[in-house]
């Protein structure tokens, strides 16, 4: 174990990269990879990385990327890859297959905008984009963060009990390209941390079957019937894989929910990402004079932490949902399943939506204060409210 | 036939009995073909299968009805998932094929770009197009490998367009082999599946895949209408190795490519133009002889 200060995508490749070598003794571990801004490099990490029995294979698009990565997992090794933005549009197609044919492919997304217009900068829309395929998602805010959570999710990906691939993502720049000082884990701790993959599933070469081919309805229901008890199934597998990396690397590696403050709160914000760091920030000091605010971040957003989330603002007379993200026609993405986790416990619960740091616009400790002082000023809850630009004045001709 | 008689046929055998194949389908021929060589070579494989008639001849969860692993890939994704796989098969040292089986509009059309990039890796694996000139599974569009002139549901007027030359474009990345085949000639069929399963790195095999249901055709007729494209010059049956050394494997004999036409309903008479077909078949030929002169 050595602490180094490393970039949010350093820690992803190394991340992937020993969860692969961590399957040397077994089938293996195999990736197709493809560059894009601004993971890039996390696959150039991949790519020099001395598998001891893995083969990485830089293909032409992140449709094939993912296709690579499909086909290995189906032949039984570990198998993952990254991508952002566009590309994730662009592999969206194989995303897909990856969840229904239950691989428990790991992929890290960096948050970019997708284009267009042309942007490079942070935004959660390209992978709340795949929110409703069958995968895992975590949100993370820096270097260590993106480590842990990303090893985490091999181990829950592969557990017998959820076989489902897993995605985890950070902010683009704020924390791909940023250094922090972050705790390596050694290839040996890697090796205890995540046995050798047994795909239940996995293809045999001298058997008979055909996967992926016709099933009339009601086989197709069973199936997706059988991604839901999975999916309900996450909570306590992902409380097992923590309390198995904290045995394994003497730390925690973090709850599917992140409260701060929440104990006594009248008033909680509930983020995700980088704009939880900020957040958590002005709420310690506005705690300090005395306020009764607090914070929910969100690390995992699928399957969404309902009852978790619930429970944290039990005290809450107003949640604020901050969403660096716009589904178009109705609003934060957060915002919506935050909304819907309250239906029917808690009808009357004041929850107002913040479309913040969209297309990489900086979500500032004064941001996070006006988004506070809109909340406390509010008898009720009303449309998504747009941070930062004036909306009755600011338009595109 | 009586139903309760026992089948003559091998349940392991690459196409098994109870699908649903038309009548006169080249891509039976063809799995059956494949699946003999494999048994003759002594081989086995697994099938990657895109979005194609192919996928549909397995048939419906749980059974199927192929006698091998078979993955159904997406559409423009087999190659790609086929090296995911062999990747892991050649990590661990297991025996077997792994075989592309894809339509022209997974060739031709949207796996294009897949299938250069694992043709560029030279990846080992054998991709194999039947290729009945048409999106056959959708009810008959056209694709770039429809030839002109063909009226499909989505060229009601005739195809103004000519055939892609996938051999062209696949001999230009330098694959090991490369070659053409015609069930009109069956040894030679085999003698080609026998040489790409004797081979490592990228194979690619295109077959003239006879479609009644497309070609608006009599199932009886299948093999003689790829007999007369080979004789004709309209397929030319070769190959080519290491993109390099051309080798044509039957000549045509003169043969009037008219009956090819006036055999299959999609082509109505007077959107041939006979004399430029026989110009372009001649002009190919030519070509070929040309390539072929210095193989040694």
């Amino acid at each position: 174990m050595s602490v180094q200060v490393i970039t949010g995508n350093h820690a992803a490749g190394y991340a992937l990269s020993t969860a692969g070598e961590a399957n040397r003794n077994s089938r293996g571990t195999a990736c197709g990879i493809y560059p894009i801004t601004p993971q890039t490099e996390i696959v150039e990490y991949v790519a020099k990385f001395p598998f001891s029995k893995g083969r990485v294979v830089p293909v032409e698009s992140e449709h094939s990327a993912m296709a690579v990565t499909i086909g290995a997992s189906i032949a039984g090794a570990r198998a993952f890859t990254a991508s952002s933005s566009n590309g994730l549009a662009y592999m969206t197609e194989n995303i897909m297959v990856a969840g229904y044919y239950r691989l428990p492919i790991v992929m890290v997304g960096v948050n970019r905008t997708l284009g267009p217009p042309w942007n490079i900068w942070a935004d959660q829309g390209d992978t709340l984009m795949l929110r409703d395929f069958p995968w895992l998602q975590f949100y993370c805010e820096d270097s260590q963060e993106v480590l842990d959570t990303t090893l985490l999710a091999f181990r829950l990906a592969e557990d017998h009990r959820i076989l489902l691939p897993a995605l985890t993502c950070m902010d683009a720049f704020i924390v791909s390209h940023t250094q922090t000082e972050t705790t390596m884990p050694d290839q040996a701790d890697v090796d205890r941390y995540l046995p050798d993959l047994d795909l239940p599933h996995r293809m045999h070469y001298d058997e008979v079957r055909t996967i992926g081919g016709l099933a009339w309805p009601h086989e197709g229901l069973s199936m997706r019937l059988e991604i839901d008890e999975a999916m309900k199934r996450v909570p306590d597998v992902y409380q097992e894989c923590r309390q198995r990396f904290s045995d394994v690397f003497g730390r925690d590696p973090g709850d599917v929910i992140q409260t701060f403050g929440t104990e006594d709160a009248r008033q909680i914000l509930v983020a995700s990402g980088t704009m939880a760091t900020t957040a958590r920030e002005v709420v310690r000091k506005r705690r300090a004079h005395g306020e009764k605010i607090g914070l929910v971040k969100i690390k995992m957003f699928r399957p969404f932490p309902g009852d978790a989330l619930r429970q944290a603002c039990a005290t809450a007379e107003r949640v604020a949902v901050l969403d660096r993200n716009y589904a178009a026609g109705t609003g934060g993405i957060f915002w919506q399943d935050t909304r819907a986790a309250f239906q029917g416990h808690r009808d009357k619960l004041l929850i107002q939506n913040y479309l913040t740091g969209l297309c990489g616009e900086d979500v500032t400790p004064a941001v996070i204060g006006d988004i506070l002082e809109d909340l406390s000023g509010r008898d009720s809850a009303g449309e998504p409210v747009w941070m930062g630009i004036d909306t009755t004045k600011e338009t595109l001709q | 036939m009586n139903a309760t008689a026992p089948l003559a046929h091998d349940d392991k055998c690459l196409l098994r009995p109870g699908n649903t194949n038309c009548g006169g389908c080249g891509m039976s021929v063809g799995l059956t073909m494949l699946g003999r060589a494999l048994d003759k070579a002594g081989d086995s494989c697994s099938l990657v299968i895109p979005a194609c008639c192919g996928i549909v001849t397995a048939g419906a969860y749980p059974t199927t009805s192929y006698g091998v692993p078979t993955i159904a890939s997406t559409f423009a994704s087999s190659p790609a998932v086929a090296s995911g796989y062999a990747s892991i098969r050649d990590l661990n040292d297991e025996p077997g094929q792994v075989i592309c089986w894809a339509g022209d509009g997974g060739t031709y059309d949207i796996g294009l770009a897949t299938l250069s990039a694992a043709a560029e890796r030279n990846e080992n694996i054998i991709y194999i197009c039947y290729d009945n000139e048409i999106y056959g599974n959708t009810g008959g569009q056209r694709s770039s490998a429809t030839p002109a002139g063909a009226r499909t549901t989505t060229t009601p007027s005739g195809k103004t367009e000519g055939k892609k030359d996938i051999m062209s474009i696949m001999a230009a990345h330098a694959i090991p082999y490369a070659a053409t085949l015609s069930m009109a000639h069956p040894e030679d069929f085999a003698d080609k599946l026998a040489t790409a399963l004797s081979m490592t790195g990228m194979r690619f095999l295109l077959i003239h895949s006879p479609c009644p249901t497309g070609w608006k055709s009599e199932p009886e007729d299948s093999i003689e209408l790829v007999r007369i494209a080979v004789a004709s010059g309209l397929f030319p049956v070769y190959e080519v190795f290491d993109g390099a050394r051309y080798r044509i494997s039957i000549r045509p004999d003169g043969t009037d490519p008219a009956e090819y036409f006036h055999r299959q309903r999609r082509f109505a008479d007077d959107d041939i133009d006979l004399d430029e077909t026989r110009r372009i078949c001649a002009a190919r030929m030519r070509r070929l002889e040309v390539l072929s002169q210095h193989f040694d």
